[in-house]
């Protein structure tokens, strides 16, 4: 009997001693937690890297990246030598709605064009704006934050 | 999706507890009154349920006569996407299978692939891989602490669950970049190394959980009213759980002395750190959530001494850029927050495999229902459902 | 009550003031109650801050707004429930809590009718909302629904009779049921010569405080006695179809009646709107103030419980209630009935 009291009592202490502590709530929006500098919140395009190669569009598991691109020449580095082709980006939409934000894209991309910032307030009205065009990406390239140093011990250099 | 309700005589013979079998004095009564049973939907919306698990339970009066779970509600076709995706976009895909305990999801399927390309992540990514499954595994056991005390009637332990959860999520966000999903394994190790200040903000969490586990047990394991809730409810005997493939904690709080960690060929670092593994004789709700409390308290001393012996070192071992698993075919099992998880691997050299068949740990967990919620009132329905801690997506994959 | 206002008014104006107060009162005080301990002290107890925005100061304008949401919602019916006695069922149990406020004082002239009875027609009035809540749970054609109401039946009426012989040992003590005579008992009290606080009934019939706050805790069917609406298991239990504007009802009896129990705890046991030093016209002024303040500790102590504790199994509740409260029960009628006649 003793043990009982004792136990209803001990979760009346626990439950008084919470009120008295202050409240663990974040009164969003008007005070906000920033999230951690990985934080995968919207990918930004950094179009001058991107040559069309279509390797993250190829890797997206929901096939949310839509990619249109088209050959242009370009005058020869020296002399006499024959005109580079270049490739140029038409299109580049990422779907936010379809992306799940698994992050392949930015990762095998072999031209650093891509990257994550942990902005995450773009929520729309209507679905069809979650689609983010070249410019949009490219205006999210200012939230991207720098690398982040790695912890001890680590060999590999930092993020790109 | 239907199943017959299983007959006498098609269940194993095992003891009983008699008081159990009490209800067929009361169909004695039942004959005199006339009373005929009801057949109650319990889910598949329902609050207790866990996600969307149907229970059709036949009731006499508030006695489960007889229970019949109807699973697949939540069906994703999780084996049939493995067929045309790559091995990088599947270890997105699995993270979703038990979604809180996601990184728990991808090890076994990594560790299968890397097991056939015959190559072995470096040291650094091992312990990495291991102290973010353990730290998985305390998010998902603070959760069940305060989720199991809601569905007993208690409602401040699910906000205490929660609340102590979000820091070990920051953690897992830290490194990963993701709360939920981290996504984080790769073939031949991990994505990325950890951010610097890591080690130390995760010691500080892990003080916080053993805080809070302690919390814990003054709210709820040692309350009297949940004790008279949990105790004596539910008990699983420890053959008829390992022949139904209960696993996990579920099967440790029947006495069953079965951890795939220590005792599964060795993977990841747990033969290096110094833990035990706890059991409970009893088998009842109470056992379950006791272990489970206990386990969580272990998971945070297992981190911590990894963080102790952190090696230094690279955490991706050599591998080609366009990764081609050989052909090949593996079965892998771990040791999961929910139970035992298991990918078998079918590889024909792609760069994707053949064929995936995930054998997961809450399916066999349920599939004990039907015998453990004969006899059992309503309330102690939702108990037991609470203590064997299932999530809906690992059943219906 | 015409002296109260010191006007010359008939039967039927009086009657009419005494319903408007008590329709006013009631909503009110459920309103205060809920905001204090259900959104405040609840989520404080669990590390959150519960509404902060409406109304602007830490969101006081919250339940009122609920209030409103709720009576501008559709009117949804189970297609086979039966029409009429679900209509009526939230009015009942609303009906049983305005009764019991009609009895409660509030200061030395500050009621609406003091019965000689007060203490017995108060227990057995609100013992009426058991037959609001079977019809609401029938009516709801719902199997959810019908079990909540078998367990609530069963465990109201279970636990009537710890209420009502918990308050037998305040009666026997006072010598009176007239809820102001109890109040003046307390007020006019002394402690072994010393009248400084009176002579509050908890110091005696501590047992019967402990008994009647368990027994109050079932009959409102909050946790640790909550399996008529264990929501859990089956969300709302008996009010689990209601919607909109009756549910809203059940919200008021539900919190009402909390309120008109803390009310009762209060005057029974701890002197009820009378303070030892203040008589007369100031105590008309002060003792709201003070029964408030009464009433919000002896609220305090019942939240406290229902945000802590995990629900009784039904058996384990009729167990605690018939093999437990009852036996105490009647052992405390008989103590205070030996030391009365003692001394």
């Amino acid at each position: 009997m003793k043990r009982e009291i004792k136990g209803m009592l001990t979760g009346l202490g626990v439950t008084f001693r919470t009120m008295t502590k202050p409240a663990v709530t974040v009164q969003y929006p008007h005070e906000r937690e920033d999230p951690p500098t990985r934080a995968r919140g919207v990918i930004a395009l950094k179009e001058e890297n991107c040559t069309v190669c279509m390797l993250c569009a190829r890797s997206c598991p929901d096939w949310c990246i839509y990619i249109e691109g088209h050959k242009e020449q370009r005058p020869p580095r020296r002399e006499g030598g024959k005109p580079r082709s270049v490739s140029v980006l038409d299109r580049f939409d990422i779907d936010y709605a379809l992306c799940m934000y698994c992050g392949i894209c930015v990762e095998v991309c072999p031209f650093d064009a891509l990257f994550w910032s942990p902005e995450y307030e773009y929520s729309e009205h209507r679905i069809a704006d979650l689609l983010h065009d070249k410019d949009k990406l490219g205006e999210w390239m200012e939230t991207v934050p720098e690398p982040e140093p790695l912890e001890m011990g680590a060999q590999s250099k930092g993020k790109k | 999706m239907s199943r017959v309700l299983p007959q006498p005589g098609e269940l194993p013979e095992v003891e009983v507890d008699p008081s159990a079998l009490r209800h067929l004095a009361d169909a004695q009564m039942n004959v005199e009154l006339d009373t005929g049973d009801m057949v109650l939907n319990i889910g598949p919306q329902h609050p207790a349920t866990h996600g969307t698990l149907r229970l059709v339970v036949r009731l006499d009066g508030e006695r489960v006569v007889a229970a019949d779970p109807v699973i697949g509600y939540m069906h994703r076709g999780y084996e049939k996407l493995t067929e045309f995706r790559t091995y990088p976009q599947i270890t997105t895909l699995i993270n979703r299978i038990d979604w809180l305990s996601s990184f728990a999801n991808e090890v076994p399927f990594i560790s299968a692939a890397e097991h056939l390309m015959g190559i072995e992540a470096p040291p650094r990514a091992q312990y990495i891989r291991t102290a973010l499954t353990e730290l998985s595994r305390i998010a998902t056991f603070l959760l069940f602490l305060g989720e199991m005390g809601l569905q007993v009637g208690a409602i401040t332990p699910a906000f205490y669950g929660f609340r102590d959860r979000e820091y070990v999520l920051n953690l897992i966000e830290a490194v990963t970049g993701g709360r939920f999903h981290p996504n984080f394994n790769r073939i031949g190790g991990l994505k990325d190394d950890l951010p610097w200040g890591w080690i130390s903000d995760c010691r500080g969490t892990m003080d916080k959980v053993l805080e809070s586990c302690d919390e814990f047990e003054d709210l709820v394991a040692g309350n009297p009213i949940f004790q008279q809730r949990t105790r004596s409810i539910g008990i699983i005997p420890p053959e008829l759980g390992a022949a139904y493939g209960v696993s996990g904690s579920n099967l440790r709080s029947s006495g069953v002395d079965w951890d795939l960690r220590r005792d599964a060929p060795p993977y990841l670092v747990y033969n290096e750190l110094d833990w035990k593994v706890w059991t409970h004789p009893d088998g009842d709700s109470f056992a379950r959530y006791w272990v489970r409390l206990q386990e969580t308290r272990e998971s945070a001393r297992m981190v911590l001494q990894m963080l102790d012996q952190m090696p230094a070192g690279p955490v991706m071992a050599k591998v080609p850029r366009i990764i081609k698993v050989p052909e090949g075919e593996v079965f892998v099992n771990t040791e999961n927050p929910l139970g035992e998880m298991g990918y078998y691997v079918v590889s024909k050299g792609a760069t994707g495999p053949f064929r995936v068949k995930i054998r997961s740990a809450s399916f066999s967990n349920v599939s004990i229902l039907p015998w453990v919620l004969r006899g059992v009132y309503i309330p102690d329905v939702i108990t037991i459902l609470a203590s064997l801690y299932f999530i809906l997506g690992d059943i219906d994959r | 009550m015409s002296h109260l206002l010191a006007l010359d008014v008939g039967w039927g104006t009086t009657l009419a003031i005494k319903t408007l107060i008590v329709l006013a009162i009631v909503p009110l005080t459920a309103l205060i109650l809920g905001y204090v301990f259900l959104l405040k002290m609840m989520s404080h107890m669990q590390s959150r801050l519960g509404p902060m925005d409406p109304g602007g100061f830490h969101g006081w304008y919250q339940l009122l707004g609920d209030g409103i949401k709720f009576m501008q919602k559709e009117d949804i019916m189970p297609a086979e429930a039966d029409v009429r006695v679900f209509a009526l069922a939230p009015a009942i149990v609303v009906l049983s809590t305005f009764l019991v406020f009609a009895v409660i004082p509030a200061g030395p002239r500050l009621v609406v009718q003091p019965l000689d009875v007060g203490v017995f027609y108060a227990l057995a009035v609100s013992s009426l909302s058991v037959i609001g809540v079977l019809m609401a749970g029938w009516a709801s054609a719902n199997k959810y629904a019908l079990i909540g109401a078998l367990r609530a039946a069963a465990q109201l009426i279970a636990y009537e009779l710890p209420l009502v012989l918990a308050v037998v040992g305040v009666v026997i003590q006072a010598g009176t049921m007239n809820l102001q005579g109890i109040v003046n008992f307390q007020q006019h009290g002394e402690l072994f010569g010393w009248g400084g606080i009176g002579f509050p009934l908890i110091l005696t019939q501590f047992i019967g405080f402990a008994l009647f706050m368990v027994a109050a805790q079932a009959e409102l069917t909050q946790p640790p006695f909550d399996m008529p609406v264990a929501e859990s298991e089956l969300v709302a239990g008996y009010m689990v179809e209601y919607t909109g504007f009756r549910f809203l009802f059940f919200f008021i009896g539900e919190f009402g009646t909390a309120f008109a129990f803390a009310a009762l705890a209060a005057t029974l046991f701890l002197g009820g709107w009378a303070t030892p030093w203040v008589h007369g016209t100031a105590a008309d002024w002060l003792g709201p103030l003070v029964l408030f303040t009464k009433v919000m500790f002896v609220a305090f102590l019942m939240f406290w419980a229902r945000f802590t504790y995990p629900r009784f199994r039904e058996d384990q509740l009729q167990a605690l209630a018939w093999k437990w409260l009852i036996p105490i029960a009647l052992v405390n009628i008989l103590l205070t009935g030996a030391l009365k006649v003692a001394f």
